[in-house]
């Protein structure tokens, strides 16, 4: 151990030193994430509960066509698989953010945020590690649906997991962006009333938006203009070694906007200061 | 900007190159709570080399300071600077200098010791290898080198403070925040730690500020800021402070300058 030195430190961070704390930050959520295991079923049960008995029962009642990235006729399980990989990520997103920005997380993110490393940058991070946590989660549920006969070529596990890194950073990034903005964001209901629901049935998830423009021009346009149709469709068509180009443009750009926006919008002060005197911990 | 207070002196005999520098400078710092005042025009350096404690009740600002200070706040009057480096300007180097103990424990329970140090050593950019290195040998320092592997949350509180301590030199700072760093411990484990910290001032020439509302945990050769309700009240060398109250002991000589009908509470 040093004592004082007689010179100042070397000004600036090196590239290596930006990969080690971007390498230790993910490899610290994946360590936290294998310890909850109670969280890693709940990731999992709410996906499969729509696979094994929602699209058990509405497949009779709705008809596929076949579309594209889709070549034959397929079973209603196969067309969700994609939406339900995204709503993992969308509850992840959702939820690793909102504790960033509320009590839960509060501890760890003061150590975080002391780190000498700019702090967009520290950001970036954190939600890139919880990006790879909905990973995790989504590759399980892959391996569950197998068994159940949602079988994409195998190539596609591979080709879809850059379409799933984006769409995780998008959805992250917009979980902190609301809840930095949103002041009276009381508890995660509220969230799952006011945002992931809507973003979920207002999109291409659970029906093919030809369907719904049938029913409802209007629906149709705002599910077009929802981003996390793009994430669904980024995905769906990664998972079948093709891009949707729309789609890919729409989760990059939304991904910028969002991280800019949510790493500008980010006050851990909000936090803490809500708690009243002496900003928290008294 | 500075308070009508006495600065605090040099302690000891400065290193040479930080004679001039304050290893932590604050300047006129005030920052609000909407409406809610938590600090009001703080003002006080500590030296490298140094103990200096900063007293005041639950409610003080001590931990809005530290916000700052770490930048976990924006600054929203005055200046703090780590070893002349503007926190708000170039807060990376203010960041490398500065090693900090929060009050809440901050430690992941469910990863080991190692683990615990090795992600702070990551978010400093520290390569494995070294991080690696100097884990072992702090915790080789700490005690609980056995323990190296266990959960944390198998550590009894004094541990688990002693180890906060030690990822807080992981990085090898040369200033040390401490912020209530004995709350709730018992009486060894407080003698401990207290006794860890002061080895790190007097042997390693680390300025510490140590937050505390215990005032048994002051030495008369101490820096002693008291903070009362966002205002600096005293400042300086403890003995002069409280000569200049006219007590006896620190206990009245706060009681003197806060107004405070009672002792808070742990105070023996």
């Amino acid at each position: 151990m040093s004592s004082i030195t007689t010179r100042d430190a070397p000004r600036g961070f090196s590239a290596q030193q930006y990969l080690t704390c971007l390498t230790g930050i993910v490899w610290r959520e994946g360590l936290r994430f294998l310890h909850q295991r109670e969280r890693f079923v709940s990731a999992l049960v709410r996906p499969l509960v729509w696979l094994f008995i929602f699209a058990a029962g509405f497949r009779q009642v709705l008809g596929i066509s076949i579309i594209p990235p889709y070549e034959t006729y397929i079973l209603y399980e196969v067309y969700i698989a994609p939406g339900l990989m995204a709503m993992i990520q969308l509850f992840n997103g959702m939820q690793s953010s909102l504790s960033m920005v509320y009590d839960r997380e509060m501890g760890n993110m003061r150590t975080l945020l002391v780190s000498p490393l700019p702090r967009g940058f520290l950001l970036f991070c954190k939600l890139l590690a919880g990006t790879a946590v909905s990973l995790l989660q989504v590759y399980a549920f892959l391996l569950i649906a197998w068994f159940w006969d949602i079988t994409p070529p195998s190539s596609g596990y591979l080709t879809v997991l850059p379409a799933l890194i984006l769409s995780g950073l998008m959805l992250g990034s917009l979980g902190m962006l609301i809840s930095s903005g949103i002041k009276q964001l009381e508890n995660f209901a509220g969230v799952m009333n006011f945002v992931i629901f809507p973003m979920f049935f207002a999109s291409s998830a659970l029906y093919p938006l030809w369907r719904v423009q049938e029913g409802s021009p209007y629906l149709y346009y705002l599910c077009e203009a929802n981003p996390f149709t793009h994430a669904v469709e980024l995905i769906r068509f990664a998972l079948y070694g093709q891009i949707n180009w729309i789609s890919l443009a729409v989760v990059a750009a939304c991904t910028i906007v969002f991280m800019i926006g949510a790493i500008l919008a980010y006050d851990p002060s909000r936090g803490l200061a809500r708690r009243g005197p002496a900003g928290g911990e008294g | 900007m500075t308070s009508s207070a006495p600065s605090p002196e040099p302690q000891e005999a400065p290193k040479p190159n930080t004679a001039a520098v304050p290893a932590l400078s604050i300047d006129g710092v005030s920052h609000s709570y909407g409406q809610r005042r938590a600090l009001i025009d703080v003002s006080f350096n500590v030296q490298p080399a140094s103990f200096t404690a900063l007293l005041g009740l639950n409610g003080a600002g001590k931990s809005t300071l530290f916000s700052l200070i770490t930048r976990l706040f924006g600054i929203q009057s005055g200046r703090v600077g780590i070893f002349g480096h503007d926190i708000s300007k170039s807060p990376g180097e203010a960041l490398r200098l500065l090693g900090v103990v929060f009050q809440p424990r901050t430690l992941d329970l469910d990863l080991s010791l190692t683990q615990n140090l090795l992600y702070h050593a990551a978010l400093h950019g520290i390569s494995r290898s070294e991080a690696a290195a100097r884990s072992a040998e702090l915790l080789g320092r700490i005690g609980l080198a056995d323990r190296a592997g266990s959960k944390v949350r198998d550590l009894s509180g004094g541990q688990m403070r002693r180890l906060e301590i030690a990822r807080a030199l992981l990085h090898r700072p040369r200033l040390l925040l401490l912020d209530e760093p004995t709350v709730g411990l018992d009486v060894k484990a407080r003698a401990d730690i207290i006794s860890q910290v002061r080895q790190l001032v007097t042997e390693q020439g680390i300025g510490v500020l140590w937050a505390t509302h215990l005032f048994d945990e002051i030495m008369p050769s101490d820096d002693l800021v008291v903070l009362h309700q966002g205002k600096v009240l005293a400042q300086g060398p403890m003995n002069r402070v409280v000569t200049a109250t006219g007590a006896q002991d620190v206990n009245t000589a706060f009681m003197r300058l806060t107004g405070a009908q009672t002792l808070p509470g742990g105070g023996a």
